[in-house]
């Protein structure tokens, strides 16, 4: 059913700190890995050895340079973008089929793909390019936030999360229930100034993004500095008559 | 917003068959027998004809049927249901009109309020779209409405009609087009709202996620031809409204003259419907490094 919940139970979403992320792609494997083998049909890539190959991802990183407006060095920011599960989605009611919705127990989106007729409307209506149309299959794609390991009794609980927070070598993406004010994800986002994307919109994400922390400043330099006597040792012994060795070459 | 050619024949076309419909449903004219069966034919054609090339740009077209279930909150599946609904109402009344020479005036009028709506709904899948700033206004339904009254008027061969309606049409295509231009910027995204970087300073896209291409970008974020945009505006222009209406009002209405000046017609709305997708910007672009007048990234792997 397209009407989404009026409220759902719990909030599940992830946080993803643009402070911490150092842009390995290791979360886009690891997401694609998972989900060409579990969750509907494959993530399908067309020409992968060709000259133009084109797939199916889920999630993918953008880099952006930033240039502080008061001067300085500009800023690297790897900016990991997915699903943000919106609480108001507008890719869930444009669906004609009911292929498309939120769940009422964990606000999570999803595609019922047995029920997609691959209009592709919904991709149309998601400002943030969180869907896409896989080519092989014609029905729509997206991130299930890993419905099929989180609540997985058959994985081991540490492996209970999705597979791009359970890979990720720097800890930048965190999992949790946005609806628990004590949650770890709650209170990063709290903690750090979490924001929403594109908020313009009005979809409500339920991801948040923490901004990057500004950078280190240059400490001033003594004024002699410049004038220190440079250090500059004589190699004596084996390394002087090496030297000398190599200097007659 | 990639101009698929299957939704702009699909749109074009279906939008002039509901546009013939509904003067055939008012009884302008008031056919019967060989004449109603004439019409009608066109009309159900160019409907069934442009709804049939909309299916073809679907992954999985077999489950089709599916659409008729979410009316409540999707305008595709409204449309899907109004579409539908017009054809029946419609196929009844033309076939009393045709086998038994009677018009069934109220039928033929909730026929005609169907086929308005089947017009409107079409345009609202486009309009509802907050992520598209360019359709997202109250003027897309017209713009649409307007064109398809239009055209219908002329099959029709209501010459007073067709003269108001083009020039109407004519003038809410301008300022679909002029308002439009500015809309992208008036809403405010840029790529410091869609990053959340905005409050650091100023943020350009260093790096795409991919050297590739992929599904969004060849759908959303489409920059062919926007160089010859405005030529291709005057072309439209003046093919759509400007020799149709130099027709309906200078040379005598007859079947034949209908149909030139409808081919004119034609050829300006396909044009006019290419720019409507082309120049449409999604909000996606942004993230791909799009601003103001600078396209998005595109990949140049053609060796």
């Amino acid at each position: 059913m397209t009407r989404l919940p009026e409220t759902t139970q719990k909030k599940l979403g992830l946080v993803i700190d643009l402070d911490t992320c150092v842009g390995c792609h290791a979360c886009v494997t690891a997401c694609k890995g998972w989900n060409t083998e579990n969750y509907g049909v494959p993530l399908s890539d067309t020409g992968a050895y060709g000259s133009e190959p084109v797939g199916t991802f889920l999630n993918r990183i953008h880099s952006y340079e930033v240039e502080p407006t008061g001067g300085g060095c500009s800023q690297t920011v790897h900016f990991p973008k997915s699903c943000l599960h919106c609480e108001d989605a507008p890719c869930v009611t444009v669906c004609p089929t009911g292929a498309s919705y939120k769940r009422s127990e964990d606000g999570i989106v999803l595609v019922n793909e047995d029920a997609c007729i691959g209009c592709g409307l919904c991709a149309w209506a998601c400002p943030y390019g969180a869907r896409e149309l896989d080519l092989a299959a014609g029905v729509m794609k997206k991130c299930t936030l890993c419905v099929d390991r989180i609540y997985n009794e058959n994985l081991p609980e540490e492996d209970r999360v999705p597979a791009c927070v359970r890979t990720c070598p720097a800890g930048a993406r965190h999992f949790g229930d946005f609806a628990d004010p004590e949650s770890n994800v709650s209170k990063l986002t709290a903690e750090r100034g979490g924001i929403d994307l594109m908020p313009e919109q009005g979809t409500k994400p339920v991801n948040k993004y923490l901004p990057p922390r500004p950078k280190d400043q240059m400490k001033d330099m003594d004024v002699l500095t410049p004038l220190i006597e440079p250090v500059c040792e004589e190699p004596k012994g084996f390394l002087a008559w090496l030297d000398k060795r190599l200097e007659a070459l | 917003m990639h101009p698929a050619p299957s939704v702009i024949i699909f749109t074009v076309l279906s939008g002039l068959g509901f546009g013939l419909l509904t003067f055939l449903g008012l009884g302008l004219p008031e056919a019967t027998g060989w004449a109603a069966f004439f019409y009608f034919a066109a009309g159900f054609a160019l409907a069934v004809g442009g709804l049939l090339a909309a299916t073809f740009h679907l992954g999985n077209p077999q489950r089709a049927l599916k659409a008729f279930t979410q009316w409540q909150t999707s305008w595709l599946s409204r449309e899907a249901w109004l579409s539908t609904a017009a054809l029946i109402v419609l196929g009844v009344y033309a076939f009393a009109a045709v086998f038994f020479n009677a018009s069934i005036t109220l039928l033929g009028w909730l026929g005609a309020f169907l086929s308005l709506a089947t017009v409107v709904a079409t345009a609202m899948i486009y309009a509802q779209l907050k992520t598209v700033p360019r359709w997202n206004h109250w003027l897309t339904p017209l713009h649409l409405l307007t064109i398809s009254l239009a055209g219908g008027a002329m099959l029709a061969q209501q010459t007073g009609a067709a003269a108001v309606l083009l020039l109407f049409a004519g003038a809410v295509q301008i300022f679909h087009w002029v308002l439009g231009d500015r809309r992208f910027e008036e809403r405010g995204h840029t790529i410091e709202t869609a990053t959340g970087l905005g409050d650091r300073g100023k943020a350009r896209l260093f790096e795409p996620p991919h050297t590739g291409s992929n599904y969004l970008l060849k759908e959303m974020a489409f920059v062919v031809g926007r160089k010859h945009a405005q030529k291709l505006r005057l072309i439209s222009f003046v093919a759509m409204i400007v020799l149709p209406l130099v027709i309906v009002v200078l040379l005598p209405m007859n079947p034949f003259t209908a149909v030139i000046a409808t081919l004119f017609y034609l050829a300006g709305a396909f044009a006019s419907r290419w720019l409507f997708f082309a120049e449409a910007q999604h909000v996606v672009s942004l993230y791909y490094g799009a601003s103001g007048s600078n396209p998005p990234y595109q990949p140049s792997l053609s060796r």
